[in-house]
């Protein structure tokens, strides 16, 4: 059930652009001209939704795509199982793209190859727990007997265990998302798309449930794509991410890039409330270089927040920051710790 | 100035014209297809007979114990049971047990070819907006066109009897079986039709994995007011012949019998009470899972 082959499934967005309305189409060279959102609309009455995204998913990680609401986020999410058609673009998934399937190859790879979870949950009122989560595989055609016992593998996962019987009414929200979790993952597709799912939980039910999806992406490694409007969120869960603004890709990157060298002052105005030392690591603001072997030693990957934890309990002034062999790649100490910590143009 | 206070209208003789070739060319087609239009109604004239003969060949104790028990699996209330049964003892007491399981037979077998033809034009009219704007003016003119306008046709093909009476009956109670029924359908969720297509749902799937069921309660409204409406026709059927309830009012009519008049209409009412009661507590029953919210 929870395969833990190699995942292969990456994602590739090519050159992707969405106008809404009836000539889209035609409309698409004006846009690649560089015509403006608000332009488009008040000659042409068209809505653009996305322009120009390119992104590189890599296979097995979580890629946070986040943007407020409007820019164009939940468009994109569904430009990846072809929910909407995109106007002009590439969405390559696995070697092949999405964007050329005929109807029948795009239900059996929304059946197959991806699985998603919904901001408004989106359970079948009339079914338990247990036949929400059987739900796609029951579309695939799978036995009834397996069906239930991956849907009871994963539901007990997901700390459901007992409430199969209950319907998704008689659930609290964050319960029912655990369904909509369930179902999707029963689904044992290689891509989980999960468009604001948190988004709906109150903030400590949220945190329970990014702990969840993190604990349970060190045995899955699939593909995941989440969108939030939440940048502590986007931090947390994000290998990499992506920031979306009017249907434009403004800033690509790792979390730290993002806080430490933020491409606009858009997303500088994001940035500045974040708690930087959960996201910042050791080595990004380490001195280069040998060290000297008496050091106490830091494992590289750790973020400032703990680092400090640690060199206020040990009471030293100075650390070695070590790679996974323990051999030594720089040293930090207090001051530059704080300054990452609390400056935000200590890079 | 005649044109002004009189309508220039056709000619009287152009009138009489156009109504002779019509009525000429309906009675050519009459006699032309009268026969093959018997023949392809010949199934419901039996399924019509069977079903009259079942409910008047049943002794009454077992009708009266079936009827109790359809009506607890729908409604799981004692009252409605209770009363349904108390219903029909007094019918019979009054002496139209007969009358009534004629008209329950007939209601029964409107109420299937109704469910029968208007579940998938509803279906069709929801999937489609060509098939809805097509739809609904036929829907308007079923609704509000005199019955008796169209009994005539009807009368002229198929004769007087029981099938045209069927048809006529289920022309006008259709409607809401269709209009519900693509309502429903349309009225699902679309984030839940958006989880299924994500899932890779094929558009069979769809339908019956998540738009039927959501829709289930809309189309059983729909269903009561089907039966409710051919339960108003009974008394214009029995002018062409459908044996029943109608068949007494329409004498009482005709001889000005207030009495008999007054028991048979009461009958009538009393059976559309135990169908409106037991179908929409079914349809109520059927939305349970709704009731019960988390606090």
């Amino acid at each position: 059930m929870a395969d833990p082959a190699i995942n292969e499934y990456g994602i590739e967005i090519r050159r992707l652009y969405k106008v809404f309305g009836p000539k889209a189409a035609e409309l698409v060279p004006l846009v690649e001209g560089g015509m403006s959102k608000t332009e488009l609309n008040e000659k042409h009455g068209h809505v653009l939704g996305l322009r120009d995204i390119n992104i590189s998913m890599p296979a097995g990680c979580i890629q946070v795509i986040m943007g407020l609401s409007g820019s164009g986020k939940s468009t994109l999410i569904r430009h990846i199982n072809r929910l909407i058609d995109p106007t002009s673009g590439e969405v390559v998934v696995g070697g092949e793209d999405v964007v050329k399937m005929t109807p029948d190859q795009l239900r059996e790879f929304r059946r197959h190859k991806t699985a998603m979870v919904f901001q408004k949950f989106a359970l079948l009122p009339h079914r338990n727990v247990l036949e929400n989560t059987v739900y796609g595989l029951e579309v695939q055609g799978v036995p009834r007997a397996k069906q239930v016992e991956t849907a009871a593998h994963w539901l007990e996962r997901v700390g459901l265990k007992g409430f199969e019987q209950k319907y998704p009414n008689q659930l609290s929200g964050g319960m029912q998302q655990r369904v909509g979790l369930a179902r999707a993952l029963t689904n044992d597709a290689p891509i989980l798309l999960m468009d604001e799912a948190f988004s709906a939980l109150d903030p400590l039910i949220r945190m329970d449930m990014q702990t969840i999806l993190l604990d349970l992406q060190k045995d899955i490694r699939k593909t995941i794509v989440f969108i939030t409007h939440d940048l502590d969120e986007a931090l947390r869960l994000g290998d990499q991410i992506a920031i979306l603004r009017d249907g434009e890709m403004v800033q690509q990157g790792t979390g730290q890039d993002i806080v430490m060298r933020p491409a606009d002052d858009y997303i500088s105005s994001f940035v500045e409330h974040v708690n930087r030392g959960k996201v910042i690591r050791v080595e990004t603001l380490m001195a280069k270089g040998p060290a000297d072997a008496a050091l106490p030693q830091l494992p590289a990957g750790t973020l400032l927040d703990e680092a400090a934890r640690r060199i206020i309990a040990s009471g030293q002034e100075r650390f070695a920051v070590v790679d996974g062999e323990g051999r030594p790649l720089g040293t930090i100490d207090m001051a530059t710790i704080n300054r990452g910590m609390f400056a935000s143009d200590a890079a | 100035m005649s044109w002004f206070t009189e309508f220039p209208h056709m000619s009287d003789e152009a009138l009489r014209d156009l109504r002779k070739v019509i009525d000429d060319g309906f009675r050519e087609f009459t006699r032309a297809w009268g026969g093959t239009f018997e023949t392809m109604f010949e199934p419901l004239r039996q399924f019509l007979i069977q079903s009259e003969r079942l409910m008047l060949a049943t002794p009454w104790p077992v009708m009266l114990a079936v009827v109790g028990a359809i009506a607890w699996f729908a409604s799981r209330s004692w009252k409605i049971v209770i009363g349904s049964i108390l219903t029909l003892l007094i019918i019979g007491y009054f002496d139209m047990w007969e009358d009534t399981m004629r008209t329950v037979s007939m209601i029964f077998v409107c109420t299937v070819v109704a469910i029968a033809l208007g579940i998938p034009i509803g279906i069709l009219m929801a999937r489609s907006n060509r098939m809805q704007s097509v739809m609904n003016p036929i829907l308007d003119v079923m609704q509000t066109m005199p019955s008796f306008v169209y009994l005539i046709p009807v009368v002229m093909l198929l004769g007087i009897g029981r099938v045209p009476g069927v048809i006529a009956v289920v022309i006008y109670a259709i409607p809401p079986m269709i209009r519900l029924t693509n309502l429903g359908i349309r009225l699902v969720d679309k984030d839940v039709l958006e989880a299924a297509d994500a899932f890779g749902s094929s558009s069979w799937q769809k339908l019956k994995n998540v738009q039927m069921p959501l829709a289930l309660p809309t189309i059983m409204a729909g269903i009561n007011q089907t039966i409710m409406m051919a339960l108003a026709m009974v008394v214009i059927a029995s002018m062409i012949g459908v044996q029943g309830l109608g068949q007494p009012v329409l004498r009482a009519i005709n001889n000005q019998y207030f009495t008999m008049g007054m028991f048979n209409g009461l009958a009538i009412v009393g059976i559309a009470i135990i169908f409106d009661r037991v179908s929409q507590a079914y349809g109520r029953r059927l939305q349970k899972h709704l009731e019960i919210v988390h606090g």
